[in-house]
């Protein structure tokens, strides 16, 4: 069972990074967009205050551009780890929300503290192992369950939401209320709480398979938790929830992509890429046919009227 | 009330999904604050009814039911032929990114409900919550075009009722993002609208004819959607600038074709049929500040509008070129936009990814040239002509989607006494649309005016008469509420008619330049003149 579990583990890790790299890339390798940007762009320094952009400048154009990414920080950090536009525009459901994540996160801290402690002798400092660790476990692994529940009841009773509620999506909570809920208990079986899991981890990342990690009644709910654990790992990017991947695309690439295309600047080039590739669209209106390239069609109607 | 209960229910019945009952309205502000007070919504004729698919009260697409089988399936396969283009790279660069961001990563969670203006406005209703729309598309999406689980995606059916009734129903978004603003994970259902729009308008030939064969089609083929070519907009300039030098007390004409001129100056053109005053009041200032600039008599090109922004991307591109080409005609420095939101948006930040080598000429906001002119000192302004109250309405393409939000209020400052002026709550990027964005301000076809006017306009007017509530509000307490974009004006102008809103609460509507050639002390006082509308 151990052996399995360290198997598991190791092929979901495997898993994850594939798919969060696949996450990446597939948003990398998208082609340029038009400029879509919505304001306040943070990066604008003193004037995202107020939502204002270079815009604002007469002949923007001939002054140096400033951004400040310490800005963008300072919104993307609180966003990620309290959820604020969900606080401020949505506070019912932020209650559930919030915890659910900030859960999320310090079984994330926790498990990679366990690996650390695990990988660095240096750091199996007391603090550490029996402070931070059983803290930030049972704490993530409480508000986890606590906070998918309180999802799961949000879109059960509330009619907007399970309107927008697939089978699928409530899977999704019940399993992290059943993983991380059997890991609670786990933790709370093992008469040494969360070090079993720790030596677990210490076998995992020490690629030792004969190390004991759970003496007593915990034995075998040790390594069936490493691989329920790690099977959801596994199973997160390949769902709508792989939006911790998407979120960073969405605001530095749309939302706050407010970079200005000035003449003979690096953008043209792609411009002009992206204007050589075809235009099939059959409405009426678009002449040409498959072989017309944006540019071209774009040329047409200005080149018509020039004709009459 | 009268609303959709599940996503699905698009597929299904015949007759409108959804009804919107003045019961379901929050009242208004006094004193507009009875059901008398109210404007009146023809029911659809009934030939509406039995030619097109219902939605709601209204319709403005006119799509005719398909007659047999065989045109309902091949309109369906259309549809689903414009929805695998909309997802692919090859045919939609211009926005598959953040459509597919769009697409996957809505949780479903409404937090972007409560700030869309028509949602709120409808109390409530299903079908205008900015992610129905958008969850019927992802449903299509994943269910026929990438083939999967409806399990896991939701399911709907494809059939014509469905098509036609979100066709129609991406025309119930006035694509203003404020929704995008609040999503947690940067979903944007206003850009979901919009590409409904086009799979409509770029592959099945659908779109609303006042944004298309009376829109861009007219611009790009006779010059002005207003119908205006050349020699009429020419003749039109000379009435401007005879009226304007009568009203300002001394001679201006405006420069046309000026060629090295520093910049070229693009007007939308409904200003020069509708609010004259507005051209000659940039003529007034422009000249009185010394700038070299000029208009163009080029086709489309005394034009600023884009109605391909609200609709097709390659209307878009054309028009963005049109505009581009004569400026570099011209050989002027700079492209200087007037008093329109959208003509902003299409051509500074949008054209930004359009316009390359000697076409791409730097584009500015006259917000910010008119805030230079005021900062340089050469126009005295006397701010006691301008002594009634102001209120600012910030256009939503020129304010939240380009941050350009300070340079008009450092000149209202500059020409309105102390305590004159206040904000509308909430203003700035965080304002609501006028309820005539994304071309609404120019339908009218069917019983669509009166519906945008009570339903889509209805907080915009709540937040106007909330801006003025600490004055009387009667005819004898004027009022001027500023809206510096054509489409805005038109549909404030609609919306003031219709609810009386001058007669009864003495509420006026301009622009800004209006009001700052009314604080020049070098013209004739009353620029401003308040009974003419």
């Amino acid at each position: 069972m151990q052996t399995l579990s360290l198997v598991v583990a190791y092929l979901a890790g495997v898993v994850f990074l594939l798919a969060v790299i696949f996450r990446i890339r597939h948003w990398v390798r998208m082609p340029m967009h038009v400029r879509w940007e919505l304001y306040p762009v943070p990066h604008e320094g003193k004037r995202a205050a107020h939502g204002g952009s270079y815009l604002e400048d007469g002949e923007w154009w001939k002054k140096p551009r400033k951004t400040s990414k310490l800005n963008e920080l300072k919104v993307m950090l609180p966003e990620i780890f309290f959820l604020v536009a969900l606080r401020e525009h949505n506070r019912r459901l932020w209650y559930s929300s919030f915890p659910f994540h900030l859960g999320l996160y310090c079984v994330a801290a926790c498990s990679v503290l366990m690996i650390g402690v695990g990988v660095i002798p240096a750091l199996r400092l007391d603090f550490l192992v029996n402070g931070c660790i059983p803290v930030l476990g049972y704490a993530g692994l409480v508000l986890g369950v606590i906070g998918a529940l309180g999802l799961i009841h949000r879109r059960t009773t509330d009619p907007g939401l399970r309107n927008f509620t697939n089978p699928a999506d409530f899977l999704n909570l019940w399993l992290f209320v059943g993983v991380l809920g059997f890991a609670l208990i786990t933790a709370l079986a093992s008469s040494t709480g969360f070090s079993a899991i720790t030596a677990g981890v210490y076998a995992l990342v020490t690629f030792n398979s004969s190390v004991a990690v759970a003496p007593g009644a915990a034995g075998w709910m040790v390594p069936l938790s490493v691989i329920t654990m790690s099977a959801l790992l596994a199973y997160i990017p390949m769902t709508h929830m792989s939006h911790f991947v998407g979120k960073f695309f969405a605001f530095h690439r749309i939302r706050w992509d407010d970079r200005p295309n000035v003449r003979g600047g690096p953008l043209e080039g792609d411009i002009q890429k992206v204007l050589g590739g075809r235009v099939g669209w059959n409405a009426p209106h678009i002449r040409g046919g498959e072989q017309q390239s944006w540019g071209e069609s774009a040329q047409q109607a200005a080149q018509q009227e020039a004709q009459q | 009330m009268k609303a959709p209960k599940k996503i699905e229910d698009i597929s299904r019945g015949n007759g409108p999904l959804a009804q919107i009952d003045l019961a379901d309205q929050i009242p208004l502000p006094a004193p507009f604050d009875t059901p008398a007070d109210e404007i009146e919504i023809p029911p659809l004729s009934e030939d509406a009814r039995e030619k097109c698919e219902c939605l709601d009260d209204t319709v403005v697409l006119n799509i005719p039911k398909p007659e047999t089988p065989q045109e309902e399936e091949r309109l369906v396969n259309s549809f689903l032929e414009g929805m695998r283009k909309t997802f692919s790279e090859e045919h939609n660069w211009t926005f598959l990114q953040p459509l597919m961001m769009s697409i996957e990563h809505c949780a479903g969670c409404q937090t972007c409900s409560d700030s869309c203006h028509i949602y709120e406005e409808t109390g409530g209703n299903e079908l205008y919550r900015p992610t129905y729309r958008s969850e019927v598309l992802r449903r299509i999406y994943y269910k026929y075009i990438a083939g999967k689980s409806t399990w896991v995606h939701g399911d709907v059916d494809l059939n014509w009722t469905t098509v036609s009734r979100l066709l129609e129903l991406s025309y119930r978004c006035n694509l203003c993002r404020r929704c995008a603003q609040t999503c947690p994970l940067g979903v944007d259902n206003g850009l979901l609208a919009r590409e409904i729009r086009k799979i409509g308008s770029q592959e099945m030939g659908i779109h609303p004819r006042e944004l298309h064969e009376d829109g861009s089609v007219l611009q790009q083929t006779v010059g002005s959607s207003t119908g205006m070519n050349d020699l009429v907009f020419k003749d039109n300039m000379e009435f401007i600038d005879e009226d304007t030098s009568e009203m300002v007390g001394y001679d201006v004409e405006t420069p046309i074709d000026v060629e090295g001129a520093d910049i070229l100056l693009i007007h939308n053109a409904g200003e020069i049929m509708s609010w004259p005053e507005n051209i000659g009041a940039f003529t007034t200032l422009f000249n009185a500040a010394g700038l070299s600039w000029t208009l163009s008599s080029d086709v489309a090109a005394y034009d600023g509008i884009n109605y391909g922004v609200f609709y097709d991307d390659v209307q878009l591109a054309r028009t963005v070129l049109m505009h581009a080409q004569s400026a570099a005609k011209l050989g002027v420095r700079k492209i200087v936009l007037g008093e329109c939101g959208h003509a902003h948006k299409a051509l500074t930040v949008i054209a930004d990814r359009v316009l390359t080598g000697e076409l791409n000429i730097p584009r500015e906001s006259c917000m910010t040239v008119l805030r230079d002119i005021v900062r340089s000192g050469k126009i005295k302004f006397d701010k006691s002509r301008n002594d009634f109250p102001v209120t600012l309405h910030d256009p939503c393409n020129l304010v939240r989607l380009m941050g350009v939000v300070t340079p008009q209020r450092e000149i209202v400052d500059a020409i309105v006494p102390e305590g004159r002026f206040r904000e509308m709550a909430p203003h700035g990027v965080e304002n609501y649309c006028c309820g005539g964005g994304s071309g609404f301000a120019i339908m009218s076809g069917n019983n669509f005016a009166p519906w945008r006017q009570r339903v889509l306009g209805r907080r915009k007017f709540r937040q106007v008469l909330e801006a003025f509530s600490d004055v009387p509000m009667d005819h004898d307490h004027p009022k001027y509420l500023c809206a510096p974009c054509s489409n805005c004006k038109g549909q404030m102008r609609d919306i003031i008619k219709s609810y009386e809103a001058w007669e009864r609460a003495g509420i006026y509507y301009g622009g800004l330049v209006e009001l700052m050639v009314n604080a020049m002390v070098d013209v004739k006082p009353g620029f401003v003149d308040w009974e003419w509308h």
